[in-house]
């Protein structure tokens, strides 16, 4: 109640003048603006999610594939069945490593000494030999007999048909080409100037050697400098103390001294060295023409010429000095377009593969025996220390054993609970407390619930260690809110009019509750169960704490056998070092993804389907 | 043998729930009303027989336990009798193991001959127990099913028993999540108090050194270890940080503009988005961000000049950001919507521009809400596990530089927890000591959160 309404001072209203209309720009500016900030949050978040799926996808496709070689395979009775009675306990007793290696040689005639056999061996799984002992148990009549197997590869050689190893260049040959030889340490002279990008690629890396050399002798120049003002700080300062007769401080700087010249030594020779090595590449970058020594720190280039191989060491414009690894048919000189170089471009030093092992694996890809296929024992199989063995199906088994007494704990109870809460519940101090314990468990640290399994159900209990039935118990504690807040709210939805109408014809209370109310809120229970059965799907961290990390190859029969689950499959693998393992677990992500995707979808099935509002 | 009992059990249950309700049909049918229902009868009979037998078992087991190992170990020589706890777990395991059964006589040559003899003994014991325990069971079940026969007459008020049991079963249920904190707190608790009387709590709490490493001597160097934890939360704090700059803003206005500016049919393809965002497990959010985030930011670091760890706290810290972004704005939004739109028509009336009225009215409304959306997100990134096990690291490093690799609590108890542990060194009791810290400090921020949440639906309601 204003005691008086004192004429307040006329105001003008402006709203046309120039400045109110910039006034007024201004504001919609700003407001354009805010709006951008939430469309740019929203962009972020979707950016961020098709990235990673987009990053999951292109690297986890690949391992749901995998290369076969499909060699012509002869098993010899004599190797497999030396008493020829077909006996299956003898032939499996037979040793198949053998028989296979024999295979490759005579593929290879020319890979025969040691190491190049076990090179050769090792382009192969090490279940190859397993994969011949099961095709010759299974049809003993193979033996003595030629069949075409597909052998599994191993990962490296896997990967290299997936192109994770090198990039490869085979470029036709524009001069004709004069081999001085057939075998061992050959030259190769062409009339065209077919050598000269790979010489051109040496000279840049000596070019870029140079200058990083160039910068450590300046380094080095300065460091020196340094040491050299110290010593003469230090011969200075030893004078004045020994002039001084300071007894004290003479040793130490005598021994300052020492050490100062010392360093300034070594430094000097590390100088004098690097100088030497400086001098040594300016010459050859001066002149561009000079024939340069490839190491295995560049491309490497090999000749394809009269049906062999040479790999380039020496190489000059229009020539080459190389080393034969597949031998020359005949020394004649080739005609342009009839011979080929081919650059593999990771260094040979950085690769996992060494050319000799790509030229077999290029020379099986020509003849056509290389077939990629799904890779079905990615599904059949349990873990293994080789990628191209392991298999997703411990991890799948061990989930859904684990889930199962997740969802037979967590189903009944947390109805149980939610009927209780939201039907029967008084208010009281006692159900408030339980009610604000629900809220808090739901937002409790997931790795606190491994703490718990670990003390009560490990330590007190004694419950066996890594096994589905204290994984599935910890998850279902971990997921019980979550279902009872859904089952609450779903409870909650059914409208009092049902229970009343129940009441009304003289159902008891309960009747009301299991008869009517329950069924009618059914489908919103069951929603909430599944999202909750996801969310344990996913959850790794406090299996981790009970053990479920263990390196496990066999697949779990019964809650009470050691398990891991998907997710934590999925993280041993992320932290192995090989290569095709960081696929494997790409792969193992999409198919826990996929399952994911399978269980929301059923949800929101289930909600759209079945869930009425009143 | 638990199986063996159980079925039994479901047998008798099955048959006393039939005799129960065919007595009741017959009473029915013979012309006196029945105050229940013929199948509450058969319930209530069913109910006499089973929880008597449930009873005896849960007795009895534990009780039969504790008395064949103690038995078993009585029955020990002397030289291989058990000195301490732990050995005596071991030497159970091996007894359990023989008295399993199925073992050769080579693999029961490597036992020492009164251990076979206790596990043999063990065994048969075992097989007395099992019958002992069937026979109580039983008896108690027949007894059990006499008593509620009699009872069974067309005035007695079968439903009104059965539906008290099933509350009692209602309330036990809705119990265990109290009984899960409580397993919670008790079972950090305990563990810590053992942790804290080998290292002084100050030390713990306030200490600046973390190596927890146990020595291999006694009198080697630094065989204590140094528990100072102050690194770890140092740590933790800063990816909850870095996490918070990018969910923070990112969900905000995410939220912001859901609620107030997206058309209906944007709403129905963003908010499936974010949700399936949300339903990322973590471990894949670990693994790219270990694999894809970290090595790019090291690239981009390179190029700039910088040398970022490989392990660093920022490529941690972002990841755990966009994986909190649905977390913070389903939360905003929620309280958002929930200001009234009076609120709004009131400042439109006035001439406010949308953001204006969001800046000035809305967000001032939220505020509280949205502080408390906050808290929760800053109570999962700083529970949050897989994250930063595979993309963190492991040297404890005090240091707020976002490109060094920190370690976080979470990352600690899992290093010490996984794998071989010895249970009484205060490698191991630091877990539960950080796991301690862990649970208490996201509890408070959860029931601050959830008290104001609570508080502000009550008042818009």
């Amino acid at each position: 109640m204003t005691d008086t309404t004192a004429p307040a001072p006329s105001r003008v209203l402006d709203v046309t003048s120039d400045r109110a209309r910039a006034r007024v720009r201004a504001r919609y500016r700003k407001e354009a603006r805010f709006r951008a900030y939430g469309l740019i949050a929203i962009g972020f978040a979707a950016l961020f999610l098709v990235v990673l799926l987009a990053d999951i996808l292109t690297k986890g496709i690949p391992a749901f594939f995998v290369a076969r070689a499909a060699i012509p395979v002869t098993l010899a009775a004599a190797d497999i069945d030396p008493a020829g009675n077909r006996n299956l306990n003898e032939i499996a007793k037979a040793d198949f490593a053998a028989a296979l290696r024999k295979l490759l040689v005579a593929m290879f005639p020319y890979a025969s000494d040691r190491a190049s056999r076990r090179q050769l061996m090792a382009l192969f799984s090490s279940a190859a030999p397993n994969q011949l002992r099961d095709a010759a148990m299974a049809d003993p009549n193979l033996i003595g007999n030629q069949v075409t197997l597909p052998l599994l590869l191993s990962d490296d050689a896997d990967l290299f048909f997936k192109g994770g190893i090198t990039e490869v260049q085979v470029q036709p040959a524009k001069g004709a080409a004069t081999p001085s030889g057939t075998e061992g340490t050959i030259e190769i002279s062409s009339s065209g100037p077919d050598f000269a990008s790979e010489l051109g690629e040496v000279k840049r890396q000596i070019s870029a050697q140079l200058r990083s050399v160039r910068q450590d002798v300046d380094a080095n120049g300065q460091l020196r400098a340094r040491y050299q003002a110290q010593v003469q700080d230090l011969t200075a300062r030893l004078t004045q103390a020994r002039a001084a007769g300071d007894k004290e401080a003479a040793p130490t700087l005598e021994q300052a001294l020492a050490k100062a010249s010392g360093d300034l030594e070594s430094v000097s020779a590390n100088g004098r060295q690097l100088e030497g090595r400086m001098l040594e590449l300016k010459a050859k970058a001066a002149q561009p023409a000079a024939p340069e020594a490839l190491d295995p720190n560049l491309p490497s280039l090999l000749v394809h010429i009269n049906g062999g191989i040479v790999k380039a060491t020496e190489v000059a414009g229009d020539r080459i000095k190389g080393t034969v690894i597949a031998p020359l048919g005949s020394a004649a000189p080739a005609a342009a377009g009839s011979w080929s170089t081919e650059n593999i471009l990771t260094p040979e030093s950085t690769r996992r593969l060494g050319d000799r092992e790509v030229v077999w694996l290029e020379a099986m890809a020509a003849k056509g025996m290389i077939t990629s296929g799904f890779n079905w024992s990615f599904f059949t199989t349990g873990d293994s220390r080789e990628p191209e063995l392991a298999g997703v199906l411990g991890g799948i088994v061990g989930s859904a054993l684990t889930l199962l007494v997740t969802l037979g704990i967590c189903l009944p109870v947390g109805v149980a609970a939610a009927i209780y809460l939201e039907e029967f519940a008084p208010k009281n101090r006692f159900t408030e407390l339980i009610e604000v314990n629900i809220n808090n468990l739901a937002a409790v640290p997931s790795i606190v619930f491994g703490l718990l399994g670990l003390a009560i159900f490990l330590n007190f209990f004694g419950m066996p260690r890594s096994s589905a039935l204290v994984g599935g118990l910890v998850l279902a504690l971990l997921v019980l809110p979550t279902i009872i807040i859904a089952a609450r709210a779903a409870l909650r939805a059914v409208p009092p009019s049902i229970r009343e109408g129940a009441l009304g014809i003289g159902a008891s209370h309960q009747q009301a509750v299991f008869h009517h109310v329950l069924p009618l809120a059914m489908p919103g229970i069951m929603t909430g169960t599944i999202i909750g059965m996801a969310h344990a799907l996913g959850e790794t961290a406090p299996l981790l704490l009970i053990g479920m990390v263990a390196f496990i190859v066999d697949i779990p029969h019964s809650v009470n056998d050691a398990a891991t689950v998907l997710p934590v499959q999925i993280f041993l693998w992320s932290d192995l070092p090989e290569v095709a393992f960081r696929a494997k677990t790409s792969a193992a992500i999409i198919v826990l993804l996929l399952f994911l995707f399978v269980m929301n979808g059923a949800a929101i099935m289930l909600r759209k389907r079945f869930e009425r509002r009143w | 043998m638990t199986m063996v009992y159980f079925g039994l059990l479901v047998i008798a249950v099955a048959i006393a729930f039939m005799v129960g309700r065919n007595r009741a049909r017959a009473l029915k049918a013979g012309g006196s009303p029945l105050h229940s229902l013929p199948s509450y009868h058969g319930a209530f009979l069913a109910l006499c027989v089973g929880l008597p037998m449930v009873v005896a078992f849960i007795v009895w087991m534990p009780t039969a336990r504790v008395v064949i190992d103690d038995r078993a170990i009585a029955r020990l020589a002397g030289d291989v009798q058990p000195k301490d706890p732990l050995a005596r777990e071991a030497r159970l395991r091996d007894i359990d193991r023989i008295a399993q059964g199925g073992m050769t006589d080579e693999q029961l040559a490597a036992y020492p001959e009164s251990v076979v003899q206790a596990g043999r003994s063990a065994a048969s014991m075992r097989g007395w127990s099992f019958a002992g325990l069937l026979a109580v069971g039983l008896g108690l079940a027949a007894l059990g099913f006499h008593f509620g026969l009699q009872r069974i007459n067309p005035q007695f008020r079968a439903r009104n028993v059965v539906e008290r049991a099933v509350k009692g079963l209602l309330i036990a249920c809705s119990f265990v999540a109290v009984m899960t904190t409580l397993g919670i707190v008790m079972s950090v608790l305990f563990e810590t108090m053992r942790f804290f009387a080998k290292v002084p709590p100050g030390d713990f709490l306030f200490g600046l050194q973390w190596s927890p490493q146990t020595a291999l001597r006694a009198d080697q160097v630094g065989s204590s270890g140094a528990f100072g934890a102050v690194p770890l939360f140092a740590g933790t704090m800063l990816i909850m940080v870095i996490a918070m700059l990018v969910a923070g803003p990112v969900g905000l206005f995410a939220a912001i503009y859901m609620a107030e500016y997206a058309t209906p049919r944007f709403r129905a393809w963003v908010k499936p988005m974010l949700e399936i965002l949300a339903g990322i497990p973590t471990v894949v959010f670990g693994f790219f961000a270990a694999l894809a985030v970290a090595p790019t930011l090291r690239s981009l670091g390179l190029a700039m000049g910088l040398n970022v760890a490989s392990e660093s706290a920022l490529a941690a810290g972002l990841v755990m950001g966009v994986m909190i972004i649905p977390f913070v704005s389903s939360l905003s939004d929620d309280v958002i919507n929930a200001v009234p739109q009076s609120l709004r028509d009131g400042s439109y009336a006035m001439g406010a521009t949308r953001s204006e009225t969001i800046k000035r009215v809305v967000l001032p409304a939220a505020l509280p809400g949205i502080v408390s959306a906050f808290m929760l997100a800053i109570s999962r990134a700083v529970g949050e596990t897989m994250i930063v096990v595979m993309a963190a690291g492991l040297a404890a490093n005090l240091t707020f530089n976002p490109l060094e690799a920190v370690t976080t609590v979470t990352v600690q108890i899992k290093t010490l927890l996984v794998g071989d542990q010895e249970f009484d060194s205060a490698k191991t009791l630091s877990a539960f000591a950080l796991g301690f810290v862990l649970f208490f400090f996201t509890l408070i921020l959860n029931v601050i959160a959830l008290h104001i949440v609570k508080r502000y639906r009550e008042q818009y309601d």
